[in-house]
C-alpha cells in the first residue's frame, strides 16, 4: 500500500510536467490545426535559460523567492522564443498546405536541438538546486519537497490558464478563432495577434516545465527535450487534441502509467509504454478521452 | 517486345553487373561512398512514394532500415545463420532472400505501425513513425541476443556493387511502374485531395497503406544492404537525424518526383561527405537548409514544371 501511494505521488509530479508541455501542443494545435515539434525543444531551452540564470546571471538561489524568479525568467524567454519561432518560420506558410509547416516545424526542432548542441555543448550539465530541499515524512510515506513545489507550481499555472483562456477577452478570441477561424477574424478578432499570443502562452508553459523537469531530474543536455516532449504529445491525443482539460488529464495519466511500469521491473521499456498507448488510442478512441470527433465539411 | 521502362531496367541491371565485376579498381573509399549513394537513392525513392506521391508524411524510414538490417542481420550473422549455413547454397545466391526477409520484415512492422495511424486523416502519422523511429531503438537496445546496445557486429561484407544498384534500379523502376499503374492514380489523388478521393469511392485508407508498406519494404531492403556494407550496426546508428537526412533528400529533389530526388541523393550524400570534417555543425546546416526551402521553394530545388496531379486540366 505505501509503495502504491508512493509511485502515485511519483506519478502525479511527472504527470503535472507532462500536462504542462501537453497543454502547449493542444493550444496550437488548437488555432493552426498542426503539431508544433519544435514544443519539446522550447521545453529544453526553459530548462538551459534556467541553468544559465543561476551560473551565469548569478540569481541568488536556495530560497523561494530566487527560483520562482528563474522560473518567471524561464517562461517569458521562452515566450519570446515560441512568439518568434511563429513570427519567423510559421507565419509566411499560413496559406500553405499543413505538410509544409509541418516541415518547417521539424525544422525549427532539429536547429534549436543542434544550435543547442554547439552553443550549450552536447554533454550533460547538472541543473542547479533552485528551491530548498526537505524530506517530508508520513508514516512510511517520503516525498520531497521538490514534489509537492512541482505539483503546486503546476496547478497554480493550470488555473492561471483556465482563467487566461475563460474569463479575459483575449481568451475568448482564443476560443473563437479554434472555432472558426474565418468567422472569428469576420467578427473583429486580430487573428495574427492572437495567433502570437496562444504560441507565447504554450511555450511559456514548456518552459515552466524545463524548469520543474530538470528539478527532479537535475541532469540537463540539449536533447532532453525529444523523450518528455513525445510523451506530451501523446498525453495531448490521449485526453483529446484541442482539449485542455483533456490535456490536464492525459499528461496525469501518462505520467501514472509510466511511473507503474517503470515499477514492476519493466523500466527499461517505459518509454515504449507511451507509444504503445499512443497505438492503442489512434485504434479505439481517436478524438481522444475528452475530445468531441469533428467531421470535415466540404 | 518488352515495355520501355522494362528495357531501361533490364540495362541498368546489366550495366550494375559489368560495373560491379570491375568494381575492385575503384578506390575503396570511393566505392564505399558510391554504395552509400545508391542506399541513400532506395531510401529517398521509397519514402517518396509515401511522403511525395501519397501526401502522407513519415518520420520513421531509419526505422524501418534498423528493422531490416536487423532482420538481415539476424539471418547471416545471428541466430538465423544456422539455417544460412545448413543450406549449403553459396552466399551470393542466398544474399538476395536475405535482404527479401529483410524487406518484408520491415513492411510487416510497417503494416502494424501504419494501419491504426493511416486511417485517421492529419498528422498522427508524423508523429506515430517518429515515436516508432524513438522506439524501435529502445526495443534493439533491449534485446541481449541482437547485440543489445552494443550493435551487431562481425556482419559479411556481401553487399556488392551489383547487389547495391540492382536494387536501387528496381526500387526505381517499381516506384515508377506503381505510380503509374491503378494503384499510383490513388495515391496522386489521396495526395491532392484527400476527401475529395474519399467522395470519389476511393478507400483511401488502403492506398495509403500500401504506399506505406511498400516503402518501408524498400526501406527494410536498403538496410539489408547497409548492413552488408558497413558490417557493423547498432541501434543508435538509425537514429531520427538519419531519418531526417532521408526527408531532406526527399524534399530537396521535389516530393513526387523521380529524377529530382536521385539528383538530390547525389547532391547531398557527396555534400555531407565532404561536410564530415564539420561534425554536428552538418546537422545545423541541414535544418537551417529545410527551413529555408519551404520558405522559399516548396517544391524542390530541381523542379520546373508543377507537380504530377491525379487529374490533370
Amino acid at each position: 500500500m505505501i509503495e502504491f501511494l508512493q509511485q502515485l505521488i511519483n506519478g502525479i509530479s511527472l504527470g503535472a510536467i507532462y500536462a504542462l508541455i501537453a497543454l502547449g501542443y493542444t493550444m496550437v494545435y488548437g488555432v493552426l490545426r498542426f503539431i508544433n515539434f519544435a514544443h519539446s525543444d522550447v521545453f529544453m531551452l526553459g530548462a538551459f535559460v534556467g541553468y544559465y540564470a543561476v551560473k551565469k546571471l548569478g540569481v541568488p538561489v536556495g530560497g523561494l523567492a530566487g527560483g520562482l524568479l528563474v522560473l518567471c525568467l524561464a517562461m517569458s524567454i521562452c515566450a519570446i522564443v515560441g512568439i518568434l519561432i511563429e513570427r519567423l518560420a510559421y507565419r509566411p506558410l499560413r496559406s500553405r498546405p499543413t505538410l509544409s509547416v509541418l516541415i518547417t516545424a521539424i525544422g525549427v526542432s532539429l536547429l534549436l536541438q543542434n544550435l543547442g548542441q554547439s552553443v550549450f555543448g552536447a554533454n550533460p550539465k547538472a541543473f542547479p538546486r533552485l528551491f530548498p530541499e526537505t524530506n517530508l515524512h508520513l508514516g512510511q510515506l517520503s516525498i520531497t519537497s521538490n514534489q509537492l513545489l512541482v505539483i503546486a507550481v503546476s496547478l497554480v499555472l493550470l488555473a492561471g490558464l483556465h482563467f487566461i483562456v475563460h474569463r479575459t477577452k483575449t481568451g475568448t478570441a482564443m476560443r473563437a478563432l479554434s472555432f472558426n477561424a474565418t468567422a472569428s477574424s469576420l467578427v473583429g478578432i486580430n487573428n495574427d495577434r492572437i495567433i502570437s499570443f496562444t504560441f507565447g502562452l504554450g511555450s511559456a508553459l514548456a518552459g515552466a516545465g524545463g524548469i520543474l523537469y530538470a528539478m527532479n531530474y537535475p541532469s540537463i543536455d540539449p536533447l532532453m527535450g525529444t523523450m518528455p516532449g513525445l510523451k506530451a504529445f501523446v498525453a495531448a491525443v490521449l485526453g483529446g487534441v484541442g482539449s485542455l482539460p483533456g490535456a490536464a488529464l492525459g499528461g496525469l495519466l501518462i505520467g501514472l502509467i509510466e511511473t507503474f511500469v517503470a515499477g514492476t521491473g519493466w523500466s527499461t521499456y517505459r518509454d515504449a509504454v507511451a507509444f504503445a498507448i499512443l497505438i492503442l488510442i489512434l485504434l479505439l478512441r481517436p478524438a481522444g478521452l475528452l475530445g468531441k470527433s469533428r467531421s470535415d465539411k466540404v | 517486345m518488352l515495355p520501355r521502362s522494362q528495357i531501361v531496367l533490364l540495362i541498368s541491371l546489366i550495366t550494375a553487373g559489368i560495373i560491379s565485376a570491375s568494381s575492385s579498381r575503384i578506390d575503396d573509399y570511393i566505392l564505399d561512398v558510391i554504395l552509400g549513394i545508391g542506399i541513400n537513392i532506395i531510401l529517398a525513392v521509397s519514402l517518396n512514394l509515401i511522403n511525395g506521391f501519397t501526401g502522407q508524411f513519415s518520420l520513421g524510414h531509419a526505422g524501418f532500415m534498423a528493422v531490416g538490417a536487423y532482420a538481415a542481420g539476424t539471418l547471416t550473422t545471428g541466430p538465423g545463420k544456422v539455417w544460412f549455413d545448413a543450406s549449403g547454397a553459396s552466399p551470393a545466391l542466398l544474399f538476395p532472400f536475405v535482404l527479401f526477409a529483410g524487406g518484408l520484415t520491415a513492411a510487416v512492422v510497417g503494416l502494424a505501425v501504419g494501419a491504426p495511424s493511416l486511417r485517421l486523416k492529419g498528422d498522427y502519422l508524423a508523429i506515430v513513425t517518429l515515436g516508432f523511429g524513438e522506439i524501435i531503438k529502445v526495443i534493439l537496445q533491449n534485446i541481449e541476443w541482437l547485440g543489445g546496445s552494443r550493435g551487431m557486429v562481425g556482419i559479411p561484407s556481401y553487399t556488392s556493387f551489383f547487389w547495391c544498384f540492382g536494387a536501387a534500379a528496381v526500387t526505381i523502376y517499381a516506384a515508377w511502374a506503381l505510380v503509374n499503374s491503378t494503384l499510383g492514380r490513388g495515391f496522386l489523388a489521396v495526395a491532392d485531395d484527400e476527401i475529395a478521393a474519399e467522395a470519389m469511392g476511393l478507400n483511401t485508407t488502403r492506398y495509403k497503406i500500401i504506399a506505406f508498406v511498400t516503402g518501408a519494404f524498400f526501406a527494410g531492403i536498403a538496410g539489408g544492404l547497409y548492413a552488408h556494407l558497413k558490417g557493423y550496426i547498432s541501434p543508435a546508428g538509425f537514429d531520427f537525424n538519419k531519418s531526417i537526412e532521408i526527408v531532406v533528400m526527399v524534399i530537396l529533389g521535389g516530393m513526387g518526383r523521380h529524377v529530382g530526388v536521385v539528383i538530390a541523393v547525389v547532391l547531398l550524400t557527396v555534400l555531407s561527405e565532404k561536410l564530415r570534417d564539420f561534425g554536428d555543425k552538418r546537422m545545423i546546416v541541414y535544418s537551417a537548409l529545410l527551413i529555408l526551402l519551404m520558405l522559399t521553394r516548396p517544391q524542390g530545388l530541381f523542379t520546373w514544371k508543377p507537380a504530377r496531379k491525379a487529374i490533370t486540366g
